[in-house]
């Protein structure tokens, strides 16, 4: 609703405080990378048994829905686990807003995944095979699923803009009513709110992916179950 | 009373209507389904890790059905795209 201020100009270019805020968070994360494998070792300091841990958690939250090939997903999913989180985070520094509570962040997040989920397709039904999952169960059923690739990808970006946006704009709003430390019980709910949305964004672009992934496979399985 | 007056009174109205019905369905269903998550993990407690996977995304689908309110809501009080042809 309110638009981001302007840092400054880059040509005819705008640079918000948004991308700004963005580019700290992708300097901090990639920091954070570097300084945590610089000096890898089988007896792991505490730094890279973090890291370690962080990543065997995604790589088993990942593993329960896709067993055979987590690998593959494990590189996109864990960087929208841990971006979305640490964006969704910033929010609660003073002076920073979160860059996911802009509708341009969150559209851009959704257009990777649209893409992603075709692309992985693609990847592992070959493209007649990924393509053919349009005309199942039936072809009359295409419409529709041309219209829920939209909503879903318009629902993932309208979903976490609105939550950000709005845990923002209720403790402003609290903040305007009642006094200086009031909005602090709803600062808390935003801790929450920012772990479980980035959670849930993660899981639903996983969901997606799976779903185009398997398309092919399901039907087979499916098949053997009914031939025996 | 001129018409802005009444567009002021209507859209805020629009507003807190839409929020007020459009919060009260969602939280109907986001009740129903966490109460039959229980029912299942009474039944069932070693299925916890699925059950509570679905749950989550579930109620992530029906919140952002109140989502979608909440934006229609906040387009009508702040955005409005109405608003250019009265003040024209």
């Amino acid at each position: 609703m309110e638009s981001a201020s302007v840092v400054f100009h880059l040509g005819p270019l705008a640079i918000t405080s948004t991308v700004v805020t963005t580019w700290g968070i992708m300097l901090l994360l990639g920091f954070v990378a570097w300084l945590s494998t610089r000096r890898l070792a089988l007896d792991p300091g505490p730094l890279q048994t973090l890291v370690e841990g962080i990543v065997s958690a995604m790589d088993d939250a990942i593993r329960t829905m896709l067993p055979q090939r987590s690998q593959v997903l494990l590189p996109f999913i864990g960087t929208l686990w841990i971006y979305v989180l640490v964006a969704n985070l910033t929010g609660l520094i003073p002076g920073l807003s979160s860059p996911t509570g802009s509708l341009s962040v969150t559209a851009g997040l959704a257009l990777l995944v649209f893409l992603s989920v075709h692309w992985y397709g693609v990847r592992s039904e070959g493209v007649a095979g990924y393509l053919k999952h349009y005309l199942r169960p039936s072809p009359i059923l295409l419409p529709f699923h041309l219209i829920s690739e939209v909503s879903r990808t318009v629902a993932l970006a309208v979903r976490l803009f609105g939550n950000v946006m709005s845990l923002e704009l209720a403790a402003l709003l609290v903040l305007l009513v009642a006094g200086l430390l009031v909005p602090v019980p709803l600062l808390m709910l935003h801790l929450i709110e920012a772990v479980v949305q980035a959670y849930i964004f993660g899981v639903l672009a996983l969901v997606y992916i799976t779903g185009a992934m398997q398309s092919q496979q399901t039907v087979l399985d499916s098949d053997k179950e009914g031939g025996t | 009373m001129s018409d802005m007056t009444w567009f002021t009174i209507l859209s805020t109205l629009g507003a807190a209507l839409a929020v007020a019905i459009g919060v009260m369905f969602p939280a109907l269903a986001m009740g129903r389904a966490i109460s039959q998550a229980l029912d299942a993990l009474a039944r069932q407690p070693e299925a916890e890790k699925s059950i509570l996977r679905t749950l989550f995304i579930g109620l992530a689908m029906i919140e952002s059905l109140a989502i979608y309110v909440l934006v229609i809501a906040l387009i009508i009080l702040f955005r409005n795209p109405l608003l250019e042809y009265l003040v024209k």
